[in-house]
């Protein structure tokens, strides 16, 4: 049917090397979303300070991180910081650029499931004596998480999707990196893209199962 | 000028020729996307679960698997497993097109399954067929539901579409990059560059989230 | 004690409350009654200092709820208020809505906060729904809940907005119960409520609110019996 060989079998000798690869893409995703969403909260509560700068420092990070390309966003990382003479390793410069995308699109998130939870929330916590940190801390984010639970989940896809990215500064430990590596020595480049592209799918679709036991588990009520 | 650049009349041509092929990618493929998310999606809709799952899974596959490795694969299958001779360009938009639809697919289904099936009933007792039906009663309302998504899945493809470099593409992000490479001003470049995305999708968004709380109150 | 003197509060152009004069004794049961929009929720929230006020001023203990130098959150301990919507916290259970606020705002260790909790919800007769989400509860319940969970605190002072007001007829009798039980108790308690026939039995002095002002205080008898403002008798009236 085609004049092509396939070699699978040369190409699946790479697979212990890629799968060490899909460790540290999974690795770089969740480090993204665990600073993301860290990051997310902090810019939340810029938002609720009441603030203008504190809230007009989150609003632009938001629309900069929802408004530009990934791609940008990494790019600007690695070599915009560059430019001021702060020289990330491609590692970081990846990392810090998901995580940016991540606490952007997860603030946004977080202000969406705010609206969903009553301000009489606050004000009874208020009432029985909290400060409004407490308040906050207590009642409106344990909220807040349940209520963006999904959505925090398809960023955590999203994050796993953008370690791809990675190849434009460099980095080549990665799943997406040491495929390229791999095709750059034996130019197999359709069998192994296609075994890079099954791991990926068997990591996000295990990613959003575990999720859905894990909501399962976690929110009872 | 406001930063001190070695950047020259035809090196901002060349930026704006990748800003065109940015644009151009954008539009081809958010309009053969759409047009197929729209049948996927009333296909699925119309099938049931049982009967789409072999689309639904084969749609999931461009939401589970990195664009830039559908890119790379696409090529690799088109030029060198079919021996096809294909420009990167048909491959982007191909790509690009698929990759819309399966998003657009899933908005499509959400919209039609958020019409009242009580003002489908009440439309087919009035006569209607289910071509009125789904053009004069469903379409209309289901688009209003989902043009906030949809307005915001473009959006994400104009940035997506910064991935094309992948198959020698020379679009808005690549041709800064090689500038760059050459001037060794990447501050300047990149910050051009990101300006040209923000400028073009932050009124858009926001013009989608008002119309998203316009449409939501009434 | 509560002393309230001469507050005004105003919402915008609309005054609510045009010079409150108000003194509550320790150990009194006082309801305030008066149709919608005649301030009296809006006094309770001004006496816990949710609400700024605009002049007058209003001491508990002594200490000035408005003035700058008063730390609110550790006034607020002693006066516990319950608002007509529930406001259960959903993602905690019973036993941990009414442990929060002990443990975070008192600073209590876990074993004592527990121990208090049990207490307070078998107090409203909630003691076998300890490990269930509010979701689970009826309104009454979740009323009773956040009864307890203000009770737990120790305050001094009780404050009620309208807390039957949200729920079903067949659920008000449960909760009014629990205040009832309050009142014996010898609980310092202001009652904002649109149940006549609770005021009537519990209350040691009947305050009626129209448009703003307190238009007349009394001990229950002599307010529903001879009422001597023109509006509280048209609003008994209408009630009747």
């Amino acid at each position: 049917m085609f004049n092509y060989n396939f070699r699978w079998a040369q190409a699946l000798n790479s697979l212990p090397r890629m799968l060490e690869g899909a460790l540290v893409t999974l690795e770089v995703a969740l480090l993204s979303m665990v600073i993301g969403i860290a990051i997310a909260i902090l810019l939340t509560l810029f938002r609720l300070s009441g603030s203008r700068i504190l809230g007009a420092i989150a609003a632009t990070w938001v629309e900069i991180a929802r408004n530009t390309p990934a791609l940008f966003q990494i790019y600007m990382v690695h070599f915009g910081l560059g430019g001021f003479g702060i020289h990330l390793s491609p590692y970081l410069s990846l990392l810090i650029g998901i995580a940016f995308n991540n606490a952007g699109y997860l603030s946004e998130n977080f202000r969406g499931a705010l609206k969903g939870i009553p301000d009489t929330q606050t004000r009874s916590a208020r009432s029985l004596g909290m400060t409004p940190l407490q308040a906050f801390r207590h009642v409106v984010m344990p909220q807040m998480l349940r209520i963006s639970f999904l959505p925090m989940t398809n960023q955590m896809v999203w994050a796993i999707l953008m370690t791809s990215l990675g190849t434009v500064v460099a980095m080549n430990t990665d799943l997406y990196g040491v495929t390229s590596d791999l095709n750059a020595r034996t130019f197999r480049t359709f069998e192994l893209f296609a075994i890079a592209a099954v791991i990926f799918y068997l990591i996000t679709k295990t990613v959003t199962l575990s999720a859905r036991l894990l909501a399962a588990r976690l929110f009872r009520y | 000028m406001f930063f001190d650049t070695a950047l020259s009349t035809n090196d901002l041509i060349f930026l704006a020729r990748g800003a065109g092929m940015t644009l151009i990618v954008t539009a081809i493929s958010v309009f053969f996307g759409t047009v197929m998310g729209i049948v996927f999606g009333v296909f699925r809709y119309q099938v049931g679960p049982w009967w789409a799952a072999p689309l639904t899974f084969v749609l999931d596959i461009f939401r589970s698997i990195p664009l830039l490795i559908q890119l790379v694969l696409a090529n690799a299958f088109v030029t060198t497993v079919l021996g096809w001779r294909v420009s990167g360009f048909t491959v982007a938009c191909g790509v690009l097109s698929l990759y819309t639809a399966a998003y657009c697919a899933e908005i499509v289904r959400g919209g039609i399954e958020a019409v009242p099936p009580t003002l489908r009933r009440a439309a087919r007792s009035l006569g209607m067929s289910w071509g009125q039906d789904m053009t004069s009663v469903v379409m209309p309302l289901a688009a209003r539901i989902a043009l906030p998504s949809w307005i915001g899945l473009a959006l994400g493809v104009m940035k997506d579409s910064a991935l094309v470099y992948v198959v020698q593409v020379v679009e808005l992000l690549k041709s800064a990059q090689i500038l760059i490479t050459r001037l060794q001003e990447p501050l300047f470049l990149l910050i051009v560059c990101g300006s040209f995305y923000f400028l073009i999708s932050f009124p858009i968004a926001r013009f989608g989230g008002y119309l998203e709380r316009k449409w939501s109150r009434d | 004690m509560i002393e309230i003197e001469n507050v005004r509060k105003s919402f915008g152009a609309l005054e609510v409350l045009k010079g409150i004069d108000l003194t509550v004794a320790k150990g009194e049961v006082l309801t305030v009654i008066g149709g919608s929009g005649s301030g009296k929720s809006t006094l309770l929230t001004c006496i816990n200092g949710l609400e700024p006020i605009d002049q007058g001023r209003i001491l508990v203990d002594g200490t000035e709820v408005h003035a700058k130098s008063t730390n609110l959150n550790q006034l607020r301990r002693r006066i516990g208020i319950v608002f007509q919507q529930y406001n259960a916290f959903p993602h905690l259970t019973v036993l941990e809505n009414v442990m929060l606020a002990q443990r975070k705002v008192l600073g209590r260790p876990k074993a004592e906060a527990e121990a208090e909790a049990v207490r307070q919800l078998n107090h409203v007769g909630l003691g076998d729904k300890l490990k269930v989400y509010p979701s689970r509860l009826s309104g009454g319940q979740q009323q009773r809940m956040a009864i307890a969970r203000a009770l737990a605190m120790s305050p001094d002072y009780m404050l009620f907005d309208e807390v039957t007001s949200a729920l079903d007829p067949q659920l008000v009798g449960e909760v009014l119960d629990t205040l009832r039980l309050l009142a014996s108790e010898g609980m310092t308690m202001i009652c904002v409520t649109h149940e006549m026939k609770f005021a009537r039995e519990v209350s040691d002095r009947v305050a009626f609110f129209h448009q703003g002002v307190m238009a007349e205080i009394a001990p229950p008898a002599q307010l529903f019996e001879a009422p001597q403002n023109a509006d509280l008798r048209k609003f008994l009236a209408a009630t009747h």
